[in-house]
This record gives C-alpha cells, sequence and structure tokens, in this order.
C-alpha cells in the first residue's frame, strides 16, 4: 500500500491530493491510526520561521564597461566575499557593516534587496591586462543582478538548545537578552511543526527535496554544516532564488549586543509514503526534547540546567530550581504556521510539486569539536590550589593571620562550608583605618564572583576587568572552593611564557 | 496613568514632588527617574481622577507635565510575533493570542527598555513619539 512520490505528484496534478500541516496531522494520526491516516493523507507541511544566522547569497553583477576583477567589495559598507570569479560575490547574513556597526548587516542588504531598494556597490581590484579597472562604485537594484542565488550552509537545525542565564549579570547572546539568576529562559524552533522533527530519520529528507524558502521554491542541497545525525542535531543546506522571495518571509535582525541574522521562513513538505511516516508527522510538542543550557559559561560545552520540552516551554513559563521562569520564543510559531498553510495552500493548488530525495542525510554521523594548536589555558591550570578560608563569624584579625602566614591578599570566606564573601587586605586595612574589629561578616564583600575550573582565562581575565576585582575564588558543581585566581597568576602566564 | 515630569535645571534641588505630594495629598508611584545637574526627568504613576490636580500643581512650580499615553510602541510592519520580548518584560506587557499573535498591554509599561534591547527586528521603542 506503500505510495511513491510520483504517485503523490499525479495526485497533486489532478488536485485530488489530501494535504494537512503537521499541527493537523497529529490530531488525524491520534484520532484514526498511523495506518489509516497513511491511507488518508499523501503530504503534511511543515514550516519554521526563525534565526537562520548560516544564510547567504551568491550575486553576479555582470561586467562593466571597462572591466574589472573584483577582489573586495562592499555593499552599503557591509563586506560581500569576492574570492571568487571576476563579478561574483557571496554576502553572508551576520557579516556586519563597516560603519553602522550590529545593527546593519549582511541580512539587511538582502532584505533591501527583496523590498527593492537601491545598494550602493563600491568594489576594488589590482587590475590586470585582462580586468584593467582598479575601483568602481554603482548602485544596484536585486533587477540589476544576473543572479542572486541564496544557498544556506546551515538552516533548519533539528534541535536547538534553549538558553538561560546563571551569573549575576545580563548577557547578550544569539538567544536574546538573559537576564542574571535564571531569570528568563528562550528557545528557538517551531516544535510540532518543526520540518527535521517531522522526519526524525531523514527518510524523505535528503539532496533534492524540494522546499518553501522565504517564499520562493527551494531545495535541498544536501547535508547542512556541523550536521550531527548522531546526537539527532541534523541540519541541512538549503538554495532558492532570491528574486522569488518576499520579506513576509524573510526578515533582518539585529540581536543586541551579538550581531545580525536573517529570520528566514522555510517549509518541507513530508510525503506520507507509509505508516511509518504518518507516526513520524504525528509528533507532537511534548515529545520533542531541548536541552535548557547556562549560556554564561563562555565554553563550548555549556552545561544543562535541566531538560524540558516544547509543550513546557510554550506553555510561557518553566520551573528553574524550584521558581517558575518566563519563556520566550526567538522564533515565530503564528509566522511558522503561515509557512505550513502556504506550503499546504500551493501544493493543494497544484503549484508546488514533491521533489524526490536522491541523497539521504549521512546516518550517524557527529561533530567534531575544532583542532587547536595553541590552546588557551584554563582556570585549573594556573589557580593557586591551597585553599585558604575563614568562616564568616571569625574575628578580622584572625583573617589577618592568615593573609599573612600564607602570604596572600585575598581569603574566600565560608559559612557552614559553603562560600559566603571574600575578605581582602584592602578590607582589613579599611575596617581598622575605620576603627572597625568587627567580624569578617562586617567587612567582607558579600556578592561574590565565582569561576570554574574549566573556564579559559581569558574569559575569566575579562570578568575581574569587568568586575574591577583582583581575585576570583574557583568554585566546583558542588559550589565547593577549590582554588583561587588572582591578577598575578594571569599575569606570571607572560613572565614565564606561554602555557603549554 | 503615567506621567512624565520634567525640571529644568534650576529647579533640580528643589524638593517638588515631596511639595506636590503634601499639597495634594496624592499617591504617587514612581517608575523610574532620571536626574543630574542639567535637569531631570521623573515619569509617576498616578490614578486617573488625580491627573489634572497633580498637573496643575507641578505647572505652577515650573515643571512640565506630559501624559504618557504611548508608553511602548511596536512598528507592526518590522514585528514578526517570535514573542522574544515576553520573557524580558518585569511587569507582563507581552503575551501571545490564541492565534500565537503578539499581544500587548500598554499600560502595564514601566518604560524599562528592556524589550527594546531584546528585539531582534527593531519593532518595539519607548522614545515617547506616537506610535506610527
Amino acid at each position: 500500500m506503500a505510495k511513491t512520490i510520483a504517485e503523490i505528484n499525479e495526485k497533486i496534478a489532478s488536485g485530488n491530493v489530501c494535504v494537512v500541516t503537521a499541527e493537523e496531522m497529529s490530531d488525524i494520526v491520534d484520532n484514526i491510526g498511523a495506518e489509516k491516516a497513511a491511507k488518508e493523507v499523501d503530504v503534511v507541511t511543515t514550516g519554521t520561521f526563525g534565526a537562520m544566522c548560516s544564510s547567504g547569497v551568491f550575486l553576479n553583477f555582470g561586467h562593466s564597461e571597462i572591466p574589472i576583477k573584483i577582489t573586495k567589495m562592499f555593499m552599503n559598507d557591509v563586506e560581500a566575499y569576492s574570492g571568487i570569479a571576476a563579478v561574483d560575490s557571496y554576502l553572508g547574513a551576520t557579516q556586519v557593516s563597516e560603519k553602522l556597526g550590529i545593527k546593519y548587516g549582511g541580512a539587511h542588504v538582502i532584505e533591501d534587496l527583496i523590498c527593492g531598494k537601491e545598494v550602493e556597490v563600491v568594489a576594488q581590484s589590482y587590475g590586470t591586462d585582462c580586468y584593467p579597472r582598479k575601483e568602481l562604485t554603482t548602485t544596484i537594484t536585486l533587477d540589476d543582478l544576473n543572479q542572486a542565488i541564496m544557498v544556506n550552509p546551515r538552516n533548519v537545525y533539528q534541535r536547538y538548545d534553549a538558553a538561560t542565564n546563571g551569573s549575576k549579570k545580563i548577557i547578550h547572546t544569539y538567544m536574546g537578552e538573559l537576564l542574571p539568576d535564571f531569570k528568563n529562559v528562550t528557545y528557538s524552533g517551531a516544535g510540532i511543526l518543526s520540518p527535521l522533527s517531522n522526519d526524525p530519520t531523514y527518510r524523505t529528507i535528503g539532496a533534492g527535496t524540494k522546499i518553501f524558502m522565504g517564499g520562493a521554491e527551494g531545495t535541498v542541497v544536501g547535508e547542512g554544516t556541523q550536521c550531527s545525525t548522531a546526537s539527532g542535531y541534523g541540519t541541512l543546506m538549503t538554495t532558492a532564488n532570491l528574486k522569488e522571495m518576499t520579506k513576509e518571509y524573510v526578515n533582518a535582525a539585529s540581536f543586541e549586543g551579538y550581531g545580525t541574522s536573517l529570520f528566514l521562513g522555510i517549509g518541507i513538505p513530508i510525503p506520507i509514503l507509509d505508516a511509518e511516516m504518518a507516526q513520524a508527522t504525528a509528533v507532537r510538542d511534548k515529545d520533542i526534547e531541548v536541552s535548557i543550557k547556562d549560556y554564561s559559561i563562555g565554553k563550548r560545552d555549556r552545561p544543562v540546567v535541566r531538560n524540558a520540552n516544547y509543550e513546557e516551554l510554550r506553555s510561557g513559563s518553566i520551573s528553574l530550581n524550584g521558581k517558575d521562569v518566563t519563556t520566550s520564543c526567538m522564533s515565530s510559531f503564528k509566522k511558522s504556521r503561515d509557512v505550513a498553510e502556504e506550503l499546504k495552500r500551493r501544493i493543494v493548488a497544484g503549484t508546488f510539486l514533491l521533489g524526490a530525495n536522491t541523497t539521504t542525510l549521512p546516518p550517524k554521523q557527529s561533530t567534531k569539536p575544532m583542532k587547536e594548536t595553541n590552546k588557551t589555558p584554563v582556570v585549573r591550570d594556573v589557580m593557586g590550589e591551597k585553599v585558604i578560608t575563614v568562616d564568616e563569624s571569625a574575628g578580622i584579625i584572625e583573617a589577618a593571620g592568615l593573609m599573612k602566614q600564607n602570604e596572600r591578599n585575598h581569603v574566600s570566606v565560608l559559612s557552614n562550608g559553603k562560600l559566603v564573601g571574600i575578605i581582602t587586605s584592602w578590607d582589613i586595612s579599611k575596617a581598622v583605618a575605620d576603627g572597625n574589629t568587627d567580624t569578617v561578616n562586617a567587612c567582607m564583600t558579600k556578592n561574590v564572583i565565582t569561576c570554574s575550573p574549566d573556564e579559559t582565562i581569558d574569559v575569566v581575565a575579562k570578568r575581574l576587568t569587568e568586575f574591577k576585582i583582583s581575585a576570583i575564588p574557583v568554585i566546583d558543581s558542588n559550589q565547593n572552593v577549590i582554588g583561587m585566581l588572582t591578577s598575578e597568576h594571569i599575569s606570571k602566564l607572560f613572565t614565564r611564557g606561554k602555557h603549554e | 496613568m503615567k506621567l512624565k515630569i520634567s525640571f529644568p535645571e534650576e529647579r533640580v534641588k528643589s524638593p517638588i514632588l515631596s511639595e506636590v505630594i503634601i499639597k495634594t495629598g496624592i499617591l504617587v508611584s514612581i517608575v523610574s527617574s532620571h536626574v543630574d545637574s542639567k535637569g531631570g526627568e521623573i515619569i509617576i504613576e498616578v490614578i486617573d481622577k488625580s491627573y489634572e490636580a497633580i498637573k496643575d500643581e507641578f505647572e505652577s512650580r515650573g515643571v512640565a507635565v506630559q501624559l504618557l499615553d504611548t508608553l511602548i510602541c511596536r512598528d507592526e510592519k518590522e514585528c514578526v510575533d517570535c514573542g522574544a520580548c515576553i520573557s524580558v518584560c518585569p511587569s507582563k506587557v507581552f503575551g501571545y493570542a490564541e492565534d500565537w499573535s503578539l499581544t500587548m498591554d500598554t499600560q502595564k509599561c514601566i518604560r524599562c527598555g528592556l524589550c527594546v534591547g531584546m528585539c531582534p527586528h527593531q519593532a518595539l521603542s519607548i522614545d515617547g513619539t506616537d506610535c506610527e
């Protein structure tokens, strides 16, 4: 009883196709079962609309009267890579303006082109006998280009991590503003409508699959960069003609403190070949797992604060460390739904036929970390490992004695074995000068800035500068003090040469 | 309702707000305050029926009062209804409608500006000008 894509295309051509969105399909399979649903439904449309940073456009400008082999190019002050032939370039969404910085970038140039706006092009070259021209300035619109082909190295992530912030200050990330002390959670993706979540084994999605992309009809090129099918983080490389796109589905974005990105609407039609595909497209928000990670940790492997699913995230709040925390979506579910509905409408109208995938995504592929030949040392490598602590109830004389005995300027203050403060020789000097001979608790700094042993020195050095402090206690995952990193430790790195 | 009270440079040191509160007996919530040697701007919230009385008192002391009826503006051409603004807002101005479009209860806004920085599409503003 299995259907083929050719048979489904015949149904589309004859106007007898049954198309539903991934949201509708979940209810259908629940009501009549996967076997029956596979008989009745031919295509399930998915959709997502969110930040797709790994996006850009290949542009061909045609040749000028006196030809130029462009070596460097700026479009509205945003650099477009032009080390490809003479008048081709690649404009990436996250490249930022030389003049405006992160307020305006490649994504904005792309949006301006789609909207028919004029874009200033400034190009340079070294000049050759066959391409004598060395400089060129012109103004173009999308119509003036021979080709404008969007080719996005990595789109439509199968899964996204959600983000929160365990530090004491607000941080600005590609997941938006994250408030201190785990005060908010942001997430991406369309959950139930997410394309790859509806075909998690990539049976029907691969090179050749036809997709809805920014309002145009596009194609999956194949696996995307950083595609990690082994861990359920599949990605796709996609392409479509920019000239057929509309602003409705393509929006430039600028994330404060981070940079620019392109919000893009992509929908993938999933052929319901058999009951297995019907079952796959019955996925619901609660079936899709997301890890909420602490983005204040400036490392590749950020700690997972908890795991959640889209149903929890989309409810508006989630429990973190016993508190209800508000969630925000960085993708638009409304627009994701618009994409799935528009794709459905086109298929029903017979204007969008399915494309068979000629190559599937590589199964069991994982992503390697970067090979770094010149590693930045981590805190553990340079910190002082002898832990000197004092109880908060101790007198400052005792703390001063500990400092003298151990030749330290900073001592961690504990209460019931947990870090509650830090006291410095400066704190003691101030107390003595003011005539106070109180307990440590009265003189210490209570809002202690800490670091973990696995953070890199450059990240922690930045923290020392930011908070104007000269030492930082190192704590492990159980909040136990395991060392102290001081500015002297960091200075020594340079006097004794680069750490191996 | 929220009002913007603007002090000129020469009135910065006068306890005008206290004077007005004591004189009128009107309860005032301070939403935000930026005062320096060059002047000041305080956003206050009062109940609607106190508006005329408190406005007259401030104005008689040379202080300008502006009714803030557009506390936060959304450019609907740029907004994509993602909802990024929802989780940074401390006063729950934003939410989703049944169809997942973004809703705004602008009267709750305290003009802290967190959502302005959060919006990836620069669709939100609190500059006090009327929404287009």
